[in-house]
């Protein structure tokens, strides 16, 4: 039987949960699944990634260079030890990144944010989710698996462990961190997103958005207009075609007009729902969920709501 | 810029792709996606890419070329660059249609080897396929390091220092050169064209490079238009919003 590698998605040696929805992507292409495990000292995190479902064997990679991220080592570190086969990981953005150079060190084809895998059929969507393609595989391939859409896999499994451990080079060196990432949750993280658009009047209006944030434990995202416009809202606040792609379970849109690269970027988002005063406002032919109203009335009303039932 | 720095001249190699116009609606036409009647734009983190390339030249010194790959209707943006200054234009002769990354990346890299290249800007994803491969691909294939989705350049004679987001925060990272850096928004917004260098664009020259042509592992078995979503349920009033907030929680499980 051929070998599929999962490559786990690893932060500061934590074990991210993205990765038993790889695994689940990993057992639908048939073939012996081998997890890859990488970190400085990944021995935890291979003990958690060893108890899911259908996992055949954990390697626990040990390499000093998974103290920072640089895609020359890690890939070096990782091609070390994975077997030919499909690879597969998450596509968070360094998983896209060092999928690709994997892909290039095993000589195959890369393909990004796959939703769908029927047999060597490979689907992934295109122009930013304008079109999906789905490509056929001559051969084992790299793919990277977008999230919320593969059901994780469960964890009643005691894959066998073994520890390997490699010395690559960092080809890149960390300088110092210019800013500490802010407490609050990144839109590429979050499970639900309320995002504001020029329709806020204001940065500072952004407040009303971040205490609902807390409430509902959402990241808070933002529209170009509303980035271009002010200063206080910063680009890696932004959703769309040259900001973040996101892929959350719910994304309130607030004062959102929904243009088609703002729609590029959210509208794979399970549920939608928009809150603006326009009724003919594009937005409301994506949304779930659309209340016209402005967020001045609708924002003080959701946020008591979802106190009464929240807490 | 010291008096040495001719002596010195950095190859400065970025990257750009035409891709359909970002508004533009994708329609598919016996399962495969139709643009013939799209317009075509450069790739809007190419903008980003042409222009901290220029601004790499105008800090140390240097040759900047443009190169892309693709059939002769991608001269467009390469004039298009050349009016924003860029020294050299050059495109890999490519047929219409679906090439996969390892025949993508296999042919830039021997370009960008041909060419001399010591420094690979590209954008941090195209339009089209929102991937993001071909910048650490190309990196890969090269054997040299690679710094993606960066804000923010200080270019040295050899070595450059980066401003990224990591899962951290903002990294400040060092590179040596030769490198690839993959450019997302921030070195200000892209500069626009002036009248002489439109003028001078029109009569510049293309340099195709020849290069073996690599074939893929993959093949497209066709596109599809995503599924619709079924009409949304619409609510006029905010008196309504607890009416949703309950749809969130008993209908769609989300809260
Ligand atoms: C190459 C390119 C890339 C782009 N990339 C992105 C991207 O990544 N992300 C992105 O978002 N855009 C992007 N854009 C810009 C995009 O085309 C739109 O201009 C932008 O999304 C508009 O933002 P907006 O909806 O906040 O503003 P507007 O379009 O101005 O809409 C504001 C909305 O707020 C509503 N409103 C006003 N007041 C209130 C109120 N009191 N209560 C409730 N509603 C109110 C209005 O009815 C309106 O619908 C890109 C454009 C280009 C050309
Ligand atoms: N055919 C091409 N010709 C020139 N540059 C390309 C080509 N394809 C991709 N690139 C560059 O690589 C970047 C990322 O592309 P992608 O990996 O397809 O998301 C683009 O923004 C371009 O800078």
């Amino acid at each position: 039987m051929s070998e599929i590698i999962i490559l786990a998605e690893v932060i500061n040696n934590t074990l991210k949960e993205s990765t038993a929805e790889v695994v689940t992507a990993a057992l639908s292409l048939g073939g012996n699944p081998i997890l890859i495990v990488p970190g400085t000292s990944p021995d935890s995190a291979a003990s958690m990634a060893a108890t899911y479902e259908g996992v055949g064997s954990v390697i626990a990679l040990q390499d000093d260079c998974f103290s920072n991220f640089d895609s020359a080592a890690w890939c070096e570190a990782i091609a070390s030890v994975a077997p030919p086969g499909h690879l597969l990981t998450s596509s968070s953005s360094m998983g896209k990144e060092l999928a690709a150079r994997l892909a290039v060190s095993r000589n195959s084809t890369i393909i990004q944010d796959v939703i769908k895998i029927e047999g060597s059929n490979i689907t992934h969507p295109i122009y930013s989710g304008k079109a999906h393609e789905t490509v056929s595989l001559n051969g084992p391939s790299v793919m990277t698996i977008r999230s919320n859409v593969f059901k994780p896999s469960g964890n009643g499994g005691s894959a066998s462990i073994s520890n390997v451990n490699t010395s690559s080079n960092l080809r890149t060196s960390l300088k110092e961190m210019v800013a500490k990432a802010s407490e609050r949750l990144d839109v590429s993280e979050a499970d639900i997103i309320i995002s504001g658009g020029r329709g806020m009047g204001s940065p500072n209006n952004f407040e009303k958005l971040y205490s609902i944030a807390d409430k509902l434990g959402a990241a808070v995202g933002a529209s170009r207009a509303a980035v271009d416009t002010w200063e206080e809202i910063p680009h890696s606040m932004q959703v769309g075609q040259t900001g973040k792609t996101v892929n959350p379970s719910l994304y309130i849109a607030v004062g959102i007009s929904g243009a088609i690269q703002h729609l590029a970027g959210m509208r794979t988002s399970k549920y939608i729902v928009a809150i603006n005063k326009d009724g003919t406002a594009p937005i409301f032919r994506h949304a779930d969920y659309g209340i016209i109203a402005t967020w001045e009335e609708a924002l003080p009303i959701l946020e008591q709501e979802l106190g009464t039932l929240l807490g | 810029m010291g008096c040495l720095s001719w002596f010195n001249m950095v190859e400065i190699l970025v990257l750009i792709k035409q891709v359909p116009d970002t508004n533009a609606k994708i329609e598919i036409k016996d399962g495969k996606a139709d643009l013939s009647m799209v317009k075509w734009i450069t790739s809007p983190y190419d903008e980003y890419a042409l222009e901290v390339a220029l601004q790499h030249k105008e800090a140390v010194g240097g040759t900047v070329t443009a190169l892309t790959l693709g059939p002769a209707r991608c001269d467009k943006i390469l004039k298009d660059a050349k009016a924003l200054g860029v020294d050299n234009i050059a495109r890999i002769d490519a047929p219409e249609g679906y090439l996969d990354s390892f025949s993508v990346q296999s042919m830039l890299a021997e370009a960008c080897n041909s060419l001399g290249a010591e420094i690979i800007y590209c954008g941090k994803a195209a339009a089209d396929t929102n991937a993001g491969s071909t910048g650490p691909g190309v990196a890969e294939k090269l054997g040299w390091p690679s710094v993606a989705n960066v804000t923010n350049i200080i270019f040295g004679e050899s070595s450059l220092e980066l401003m990224q987001p990591s899962f951290e925060g903002q990294a400040k990272i060092g590179v040596n050169l030769p490198a690839v850096i993959t450019c997302d928004k921030g070195m200000g917004e892209p500069r626009r064209a002036n009248v002489k260098g439109i003028m001078m664009a029109k009569r510049a020259n293309v340099d195709l490079i020849g290069v073996e042509t690599v074939g893929g592992n993959t093949s497209v078995v066709g596109h599809a238009s995503p599924p619709d979503k079924p009409p949304g349920k619409s609510f006029d009033g905010s008196e309504h919003v607890s009416t949703v907030v309950k749809l969130l929680r008993d209908e769609a499980n989300v809260i």
